[in-house]
């Protein structure tokens, strides 16, 4: 028998969701709604009584001080419109069948605690209560922009109410299916593949028709999946790792290159030239690996999650964050998750409906849905996010990019894995399901108005529980030594893992031994499924009982589901049916290299032409206030950076605790004094110009923010992160190209090396130009099936994330951004060039320009060297690197932040441009540069400490809270109060 | 042998912030151990056999349905004699954030607030934390003012700086009455201020809290449970602007708690 039970607050309570809903109607431009109320919905199944349903209304569900129930047994059906009070429209939404949601298993626990053992089955609900005047239409829209999202939620229809709350399926007689491949037609061939959602290409689908022709015979079903996973962009990193013919033109000429292996002749031939001791392990491990202490290595994995945030953002940033996670602890044997950061591309919230691509979400709802899941896993999970960085481009539109990164903890000894013969594929944490089917196949294709529709099944939630039972099993599996390997399963599932950790072995697996979720699974859904929060050991045999008893202690579960063979075949069964048997050779070996063409020049970009006399005023306020400087607070305070308690300077420092740090650090150790610093470089402008300038400029900043708080350029890593559009179209590959080889020549000039990294391509959103924008009128969906000539596609700008990790030698040496102290005094280090080239300044005037920022890679080392130098001398008060908005928004940020104000007179500082006008020196972005405060009595050796280093006392820390400016004709240019300054930086965003 | 001062650090699904919390008593000289709820359900470990019981922050089981609803029911009605023996025994117990509000669901805190109450057996819950009015998870710095008579509170400074980190906060009591108790008992440990300790609005009441209460204690005071995180200022340099503050030793304003823990048993218990 099913039980309906709904909870709401009581009169009087305050509704805290309701009233933020309420606030996202108004936001929608809806004024109609004035109160929003909130129900949870039960449904409860089992042979349970009414006094069962009262004791745990009473015991669990409800708050006995703030909240009401009511029950109804089966038949009763959700309130509808028509019978609500007038003036109040009510709106149930559900979640999918076979769309987890974890609430329902903690529900049925707590059911179980109060004795209560018959439940069989919960499903949850939200109903929505809203009142005022809105029409049917406008309903719709509340509905499926804010209530719902349809690809994971449904609104509950008046229908009769169902016999089984369990997922629906097919008690069918099992039957493997063959692909005719050996057969078929060239044109048949890529038909197989569009249908099959296999994303493999003509040569590819040729060279498997080949190897099944030798076998004589055709390939399953589960073999083709298994292929496709292996060889999509997602796992193999096609264009990276493959043939490239590059034209390039420069100063009128055409030159051709061809470049075999862009990854190994950029990212990873500068990390063999930099060659560093303290570098343990590099690109081949889920993470990259460098020495922390003497018994300890920290790890520090960025991944990108863009597709399914751009479908679901709450569902796609959380498990994005998930991911990235599970990719630490599945470096080495296992580390310890002890911090993230999180950077995220959106386009600017302020976008009207009218302006977005049919198929798209509305920005703000993107940005507030991906900061959610970010929040709700990480938050769960207990891992401190301590840094990040927000980029708005129009650009982002259609594919939003989300990029989560974690950093690690390992002892020494568990760096390295291998699987032994004999050893037993177990898998542990989260059961199967048919979540995410087609992840990674998914994601090397271009996201259309489709997408939606056909790629559902890719669109996930996460249990962020799940996986932190997972971790604490698993760390404690680890010291004791019980496994010999481990890895994630991530996009592509236990095909992944499975097939990356037998590699060498070869594998069996019984599919049926794979705990599920719901019963009905076909085998090649077991195999291929993305279900979260799982992971593949593999254990030797004799400490099978042992794993399996620390898993149970945790409640999480643990099946041994094959072994690794020894006869390097992949080798697949369902209940003694053998369904897939491929040689490991083939499928890590086997795909055929392809040559993608590239092509490269400078954009035409119009001539820039300057307002003879701007008031600077009025433009500092206007740069403080761009969406690419202004504060983050909104999004920073709602992750919790400081669980562990490892954080020495956190995101939000000075005198308020609101002014933004430029990297965060925190001591892997609690207690111990020797720390890591975490910091991000990416701008996208830069790379409109120049791809090549905007990779070195990215390096830059990422670095510099370390050296900002005190860290040595002789103890960074680097992560590199490219997000680009198709590679398949030669202009756009010709940019990525250009951005590798600013990686190379930039990092061996600053002798930093890359540690890891990855790539995300095809970020593009194919659209019809005639389709209707989203949000006119109700669900306003297009045709299913379009006319592929008719498309227009739009591309990302390609984005390139630099992601930088420090150790810090002494973190009590460690220096924030905001100033400390009137009288002391204010230098700016490093020279100032012409470079406002995608400068926010010019921004504001709706410019691009030429003259992006380039980086002299000699020069700035003995910047940085100096400044570390000081830092340990102490001889810094505060100290800020200049980046978006030059030294103007440097200089205003390090005054409200302390309290203080300051005095900068231009003329004074380096500056090697040849037009002399304020603004420039004011705005420039140019690289390597620094604002630092020095007291008085540490003049002389903090001058002596720069000594062959350009640099310049501008000005002094002042008590009056002014930010005072003197130009280069020497009369005040801007005069602000640091209030004011700090008023227009919050403004934007404080949400 | 010297005998130690015991602490358990009470473990279970979504627990996260049991590693800080064993550090802060580790520091203080107590022998801790983290132990996780099955091992109490199977008889592996014992209540009886320590001095104080941590409930630390985190989500347990996710905060589904509500914050500390899961685990409040597997204390009362799993372990309740254990607890109520632990507590006649005069030991001590803190909850942190959702360590609190585990505690306020399981009844535990207030407890009895008169001598009628404590005279009944089974008094349920008389308060508890909800959503914060802003409707979301916040993580921000306030300012506390130490108040009542509690072993845990003793010798503190009268106003403390201690990071929140919760979506749901807000103390509500059961009815005014409750709140009047609360007062007249000296029950009420922390409530939010100002940077000068006056009476604040949001964000220094950073979740709308009754009367800004921030955490309370049952009427020994042996009991305190408190929303703000003391062992994420157990160190000076866990402050958020120390950078700004004279060289202030090794420990921050959250040491003195769990020392006043460790002190207590020491004296009263051993």
């Amino acid at each position: 028998m099913i039980w309906r039970v709904e909870i709401r607050q009581r009169q009087g309570v305050f509704d805290a969701l309701g009233e933020g809903i309420q606030k996202d109607i108004v936001d929608l431009g809806l004024a109609g709604i004035a109160k929003v109320q909130v129900a949870l919905v039960y449904h409860l199944e089992g042979d349970l009584v009414e006094g069962d349903i009262q004791k745990i209304c009473r015991e669990l569900l409800a708050d006995p001080i703030t909240q009401e129930y009511d029950y109804s047994p089966q038949g009763a059906l959700p309130p509808s419109c028509e019978e609500g009070e007038s003036g109040c429209h009510i709106v149930e939404i559900a979640y999918n069948p076979g769309v987890t949601d974890p609430v329902e298993a903690s529900v049925i626990k707590g059911i179980r605690d109060l004795g209560i053992n018959q439940i069989q089955a919960v499903r949850t609900a939200r109903q929505y209560r809203l009142y005022g005047m809105v029409s049917v239409e406008q309903l719709d829209v509340i509905v499926n922009k804010i209530l719902s999202n349809k690809l994971i939620q449904h609104v509950v229809r008046r229908a009769p109410a169902p016999k089984t709350l369990s997922v629906p399926f097919k008690e069918g007689g099992f039957l493997l299916t063959h692909i005719d491949l050996i057969q078929a037609s060239d044109k048949k061939l890529m038909q197989i593949s569009r249908e099959g959602q296999l994303f493999l290409n003509h040569d590819e689908m040729k060279a498997i028709r080949k190897y099944f022709k030798k076998l004589k015979r055709n390939p399953t079903d589960c073999e083709l999946e298994t292929i496709a996973q292996t060889w999509s962009e997602h796992c193999y990193h096609k264009t990276f790792r493959g043939n490239i013919r590059y034209r390039c033109l420069e100063n009128g000429k055409t030159r051709t290159r061809v470049i075999r292996n862009l990854l190994k002749s950029t990212i990873v031939k500068a990390t063999r030239e930099v060659d560093k001791p303290w570098c343990v392990s590099v690109f081949h491990d889920n993470a990259g690996v460098i020495k922390f202490d003497e018994d300890t290595h920290v790890c520090f994995k960025v991944e990108t999650h863009n597709h399914p945030s751009a479908l679901e953002p709450f569902g796609g940033a959380n498990t994005g964050v998930g991911g990235v996670i599970r990719d630490i602890l599945g470096t080495g044997l296992g580390a310890k998750p002890i911090c993230s950061t999180d950077v995220f591309c959106f386009a600017p919230p302020d976008m009207t409906f009218e302006q977005l691509p049919a198929g798209t979400l509305h920005p703000k709802r993107i940005m507030k849905g991906v900061v959610g899941g970010v929040r709700d896993y990480g938050n769960k999970m207990g891992i401190p996010t301590v840094n990040g960085a927000i980029v708005f481009d129009k650009g982002f539109v259609g594919n939003p990019l989300v990029y989560c990164g974690n950093v690690g903890i390992i002892p020494k000894d568990r760096v390295k894995k291998k699987v032994r013969k004999g050893d037993l594929v177990v898998v542990v944490g989260g059961r199967t399901g048919r979540d995410g089917i087609h992840g990674a196949t998914f994601s090397s294709g271009e996201l259309t108005e489709e997408s939606e529709v056909v790629s559902s099944g890719a669109v996930q939630i996460g249990d962020p529980i799940q996986e932190k039972k997972m971790l604490d099993a698993l760390l404690q599996a680890r010291d004791k030594n019980l496994y010999t390997a481990i890895t994630d399963c991530g996009a592509g599932g236990l095909s992944s893992a499975v097939g990356e950790m037998g590699k060498d072995r070869g594998a069996r697996v019984d599919l049926e031994k794979v705990p599920l979720k719901y019963r009905g699974l076909r085998y090649d859904e077991i195999w291929i499924s993305e279900s979260q929060e799982r992971m593949v050991l593999a254990v030797p045999p004799k400490n099978r009982q042992a794993l399996l008893d620390i898993f149970a202690g945790e409640n999480v579960e643990a099946a041994v589901i094959g072994e690794f063979t020894g006869e390097g075949q992949l080798k697949l069964f369902f209940q003694g049916e053998q369904v897939c048997d491929l040689d490991m050779g083939f499928l890590h070996g086997g795909l055929p290299q392809v040559t993608k063409e590239a092509y490269w020049h400078l954009p035409k970009i119009p001539r820039v032409r300057i307002p003879p006399s701007v008031d600077l005023n009025e433009k500092l306020l206007e740069v403080l206030s761009h969406y690419n400087v202004c504060s983050k607070e909104w999004v920073i305070r709602q992750y919790d950076h400081e669980v562990q308690g490892l954080s020495v300077i956190k995101p939000l420092v000075g005198v308020h605790c609101d002014g933004p740090s430029d990297a965060s650090v925190i001591t892997p150790r609690l207690g111990s004094t020797k720390g890591i610093a975490v910091a991000n470089g990416i701008n996208v402008r830069y790379g409109m110009i120049d791809p090549y300038w905007m990779a070195a400029s990215c390096i830059d900043e990422a670095v510099r923010q370390i050296i900002a708080v005190g860290g040595s350029i002789e103890r960074i890593a680097i992560l590199d992160n490219f997000c680009w559009g198709s590679p398949d179209k030669p202009a756009r590959l010709g940019g990525l190209v250009r951005a590798a080889q600013g990686c190379y020549k930039t990092a061996v000039g600053y002798q930093v090396p890359f540690i890891s990294g990855k790539d995300s391509l095809y970020n593009e959103y194919a659209q019809c130009p005639d389709a209707l924008p989203l949000g006119q009128g109700s669900g306003s969906r297009l045709p299913a099936k379009l006319e592929r000539r008719e498309k227009k596609s739009i591309a990302i700008p390609g984005t390139l994330l630099i992601s930088a990790i420090g150790i810090i030698e002494d973190v009590t040496k460690t220096v924030t951004m905001d100033f400390k102290e009137a009288g002391n005094l204010v230098y700016c280090i490093g020279e100032t060039h012409e470079e406002l080239g995608g400068s926010i300044y010019w921004d504001t005037f709706g410019l691009l320009g030429h003259s992006v920022p380039k980086v002299n890679t000699k020069r700035g080392s003995e910047i940085f060297l100096s400044l570390a130098g000081a830092v340990r001398k102490g001889l810094i008060r505060s100290m800020h690197d200049c980046s978006e908005g030059g030294m103007g928004v440097a200089v205003s940020e390090m005054a409200f932040s302390g309290g203080l104000g300051v005095t900068v007179r231009l003329k004074d500082a380096v500056y090697q441009g040849e037009k002399k006008r304020s603004d420039i020196v004011l705005f420039s972005e140019s690289n390597s540069r620094f604002i630092a405060e020095v007291e008085p009595r540490h003049q002389k050796f903090f001058e002596r400490s720069l000594r062959g280093v350009p640099f310049a006392l501008i000005g002094q820390v002042q008590d009056t809270p002014e930010c005072m400016i003197y130009g280069l004709d020497q009369e005040v240019c801007v005069r602000i109060s640091v209030d004011y300054l700090k008023q227009a930086w919050q403004k934007p965003l404080r949400w | 042998m010297a005998k130690e001062v015991k602490v358990i650090v009470l473990r279970t699904a979504g627990t996260n912030c049991d590693a800080e919390t064993a550090f802060a008593f580790h520091s203080c000289g107590a022998q801790v151990e983290s132990v996780h709820i099955n091992q109490l359900f199977q008889g592996k470990a014992h209540l009886r056999d320590y001095h104080i019981l941590a409930v630390p922050g985190g989500f347990t089981y996710g905060d589904d349905i509500e914050s500390g609803r899961l685990l409040a029911n597997e204390l009362r009605l799993r372990l309740g004699d254990h607890l109520q023996q632990f507590i006649t025994d005069g030991k001590l117990i803190i909850g942190i954030c959702n360590g609190f509000q585990v505690l306020v669901k399981a009844g535990l805190l207030p407890g009895p607030l008169t001598e009628e109450e404590s005279q009944k057996d089974n008094l349920g819950q008389t308060a508890t934390l909800v959503s914060n009015d802003s409707g979301k998870f916040e993580a921000r710095w306030v300012h506390l003012k130490a108040g009542g008579k509690s072993i845990w509170t003793e010798g503190l400074e009268d106003i403390v700086y201690y990071p929140v980190a919760h979506a749901e906060g807000k103390f509500v009591p059961g009815n005014e009455a409750v709140l009047e108790r609360l007062k007249q008992n000296g029950q009420v440990a922390f409530r939010y201020c100002t940077r000068g300790g006056e009476r604040g609005v949001y964000p220094e009441n950073p979740n709308g809290s009754a009367d800004d209460i921030a955490g309370i204690t049952d009427t020994t005071g042996r009991l305190l449970g408190l929303m703000p995180h003391p062992e994420r200022h157990f160190l000076f340099r866990q402050h958020p602007f120390w950078t700004r503050l004279p060289g202030g030793g090794r420990h921050g304003q959250g040491a003195r708690i769990f020392n006043n823990g460790v002190n207590y048993v020491e004296k009263n218990l051993l």
